[in-house]
């Protein structure tokens, strides 16, 4: 048994969720929604056998019934994605917003996907690549002890930053530094992203400071890092540590590096994949639910 | 090189690019001076935010002795005829910070981008325009992308709403007939009515150079900083070039005694080491670096054992562009290590 999904947006992300998703036991995606006809996405998504359009969410909305879709992934951008949640929610699906508009709670898989569950929440929020990056890192200091500010830059290859990316770079620099707090647990978060144009791309880098409160215990920091990386490991392969904690004073720097499976754009897309996987893992928490009957979606009435 | 009788606006950074060489944490008083000299001396514009622009700081970039905010309000009220302009490089600062700096008085403001990531500044240019700021789009690291790579980026700022379109030579790696190439491409590509300026560093010296072929290619605003303060080698030393332009007939309405004398007596005094072309800073140049990463390199340098120039080489290598300061430490960890493991 799978949950029948649609997937809004036929960039990269959602192209590259799409082939993760296929791959999925829980997960069955059976719709492709685009706005540009020509588009490789959707030329990629009839090609795997899945339903397109080309009239964007309209053209989604009136077949969910007939194919019972449950669960919707929105890789368009924040500016859309009110509408886009609006409008799947109408016809009893719950929403993964992968855009930083993050009108849902934050989920980041390895820190809180737990507390998702049973909550019967519509919409769920997958902060930025560059928050599911690093957030795991800030939570992995913050467990062991008071975190009083946390940081993070990401840089991505600008070969993997496509147009919705661009124009959201604010929400994306907000959207990240309130989850570096919230989920993160970092009392004052702090979001930079960088888009670097050399060829050949280079590989999502992500580096993690946090400043604590306290002098920082280094044995069960650096225990809490490997921790952490482990649990991220188990759905992003190339999640990998480059350098180390390194302490200096009050300060704890995390040095990460991210490969991608190349499923869509290669391998040097982590920040594709590190965002892709974690909702797809988000989702099939939420399929599980559904399959089992601990979850029963309700159409939202409109408003 | 006849560029006598024309009309060239001088925008001073010893208080924005200067806040690189003095770590942040050049005091209230200090920009206070500075600033009002810079007034009596008749620049018209200069610039004052963190280093790294709006929102710079951090621990990426070092935190400063005020907030922008801070210092914005404290200058500001102070001047007579001097406008201010801030720095906002979009991934670090969000337009709540245009707003915030619309706010407190500021005129113009220097949306920046990669040279060839345009982009990301359509939201910040856009807000801009509609509170009808005087609009500068900055093109860093310029000596990345050809000219016509420059002018495709150009346009999309211009297309935004920007109303100058800066090309920045971040690394002070270009050379005189590179500044001629990319600014006549930009000129003879954006609209009559848009201005055009150039940003130079002085890490092969060649800071007054390239701003006269700037000027001499169609650039009327140009860049500087008085005594040099800023990142690197420092910028255009601002009352050399102010000298020169007078003595080719140029206009710029600034004081050139006024502006020997802060240099001489307000700015240097400031400095906490000299502002001039080092080993390191060539480097800089040489190998087509951001400025900035000079102290960075130079502290993780000392820090792990390793040759700050050496780093700085590397980062060169890697192509890092402007922000990537957490990369000095990462490649400073990894030569330290290649080192322990050769001597072992």
């Amino acid at each position: 048994m799978k949950v029948n999904a649609a997937l809004i947006g036929s960039g990269n992300i959602g192209t590259d969720l799409m082939a993760k998703a296929l791959r999925s036991e829980l997960i069955n995606p059976v719709w492709m929604v685009g706005i540009d006809p020509d588009s490789d996405g959707l030329e990629k998504a009839r090609v795997a056998g899945l339903k397109t359009t080309h009239e964007g969410i309209d053209g989604l909305v009136k077949h969910m019934q007939e194919d019972n879709i449950q669960i919707c992934f929105d890789a368009t951008s924040a500016y859309v994605h009110e509408e886009n949640n609006r409008k799947v929610q109408e016809q009893g699906s719950m929403m993964i917003d992968l855009t930083p508009a993050a009108i849902g709670p934050y989920c980041v898989p390895p820190v809180n996907m737990q507390e998702h569950v049973g909550k019967k929440e519509m919409n769920v929020n997958m902060v930025t690549c560059g928050g599911q990056a690093t957030i795991p890192m800030v939570a992995a200091i913050s467990r062991v002890q008071e975190v009083e500010y946390g940081e993070i830059v990401a840089t991505v290859s600008s070969r993997s930053a496509g147009p919705g990316t661009r124009k959201n770079i604010d929400e994306f620099t907000s959207t990240t530094s309130g989850a570096v707090e919230k989920v993160g647990g970092a009392k004052k978060g702090k979001a930079i992203i960088i888009l670097n144009p050399a060829e050949p791309p280079l590989m999502m880098r992500d580096t993690v400071h946090c400043l604590t409160k306290d002098t920082p215990d280094q044995e069960a920091i650096t225990k809490s890092i490997h921790e952490m990386l482990a649990e991220v490991q188990k759905y992003v392969p190339g999640y990998r540590l480059k350098n180390g904690p390194v302490f200096d004073g009050n300060r704890v720097s995390v040095f990460m590096e991210v490969e991608g499976l190349g499923d869509y754009l290669p391998k040097y897309a982590g920040n594709l994949d590190i965002m892709t996987a974690a909702g797809l893992r988000t989702a099939e928490m939420f399929a599980e639910e559904i399959l089992n009957g601990t979850l029963v979606l309700e159409k939202v009435q409109a408003a | 090189m006849d560029i006598a009788g024309r009309e060239i606006t001088v925008h001073d950074m010893c208080l924005r690019d200067g806040m690189h060489a003095k770590r942040h944490q050049i005091s209230i008083d200090q920009m206070i001076e500075v600033a009002t000299a810079l007034d009596e001396a008749g620049v018209p514009l200069i610039e004052i935010t963190h280093g790294d622009g709006l929102g710079g700081a951090s621990v990426n970039y070092g935190f400063p002795a005020h907030t922008d905010e801070e210092y914005l309000s404290a200058v500001i009220p102070k001047l007579k005829n001097t406008k201010v302009s801030a720095l906002l490089i979009p991934g670090i600062a969000t337009v709540d910070h245009l707003r915030m700096v619309h706010d407190l008085g500021v005129t113009t403001i220097r949306v920046a981008s990669h040279c060839t990531e345009a982009d990301v500044t359509e939201q910040h240019i856009g807000l801009a325009k509609e509170l009808g700021m005087d609009t500068v789009g900055f093109l860093m690291m310029a000596h990345m992308a050809s000219p016509e790579k420059l002018v495709e980026q150009a346009l999309k700022m211009e297309g935004y709403g920007a109303n100058c379109i800066y090309c920045t030579d971040s690394a002070g790696y270009m050379l005189p007939d590179d500044v001629t190439a990319s600014v006549k491409a930009i000129r003879s590509a954006i609209k009559p009515e848009t201005e055009l300026g150039f940003h130079g560093h002085h890490n092969l010296a060649l800071g007054v150079a390239n701003s006269l072929a700037a000027i001499d290619a169609g650039a009327n605003r140009i860049d500087g900083s008085v005594a040099g303060l800023g990142a690197g080698a420092g910028n255009t030393p601002l009352e050399v070039f102010v000298a020169v332009l007078d003595r080719m007939g140029v206009k710029t309405g600034v004081d050139i005694f006024k502006m020997m004398d802060i240099a001489e007596d307000i700015v240097t005094p400031m400095m906490d080491q000299p502002i001039r072309v080092d080993r390191d800073s060539l480097v800089l140049g040489y190998a087509g670096v951001y400025s900035s990463f000079l102290l960075h390199a130079k502290r993780a340098g000392e820090k792990y054992g390793v040759r700050s120039s050496d780093i700085l080489l590397e980062m060169g290598k890697l192509k890092t562009v402007g922000g990537q300061e957490d990369m000095i430490e990462d490649v400073a960890l990894n030569m330290s290590r290649e080192a322990a493991g050769a001597s072992a």
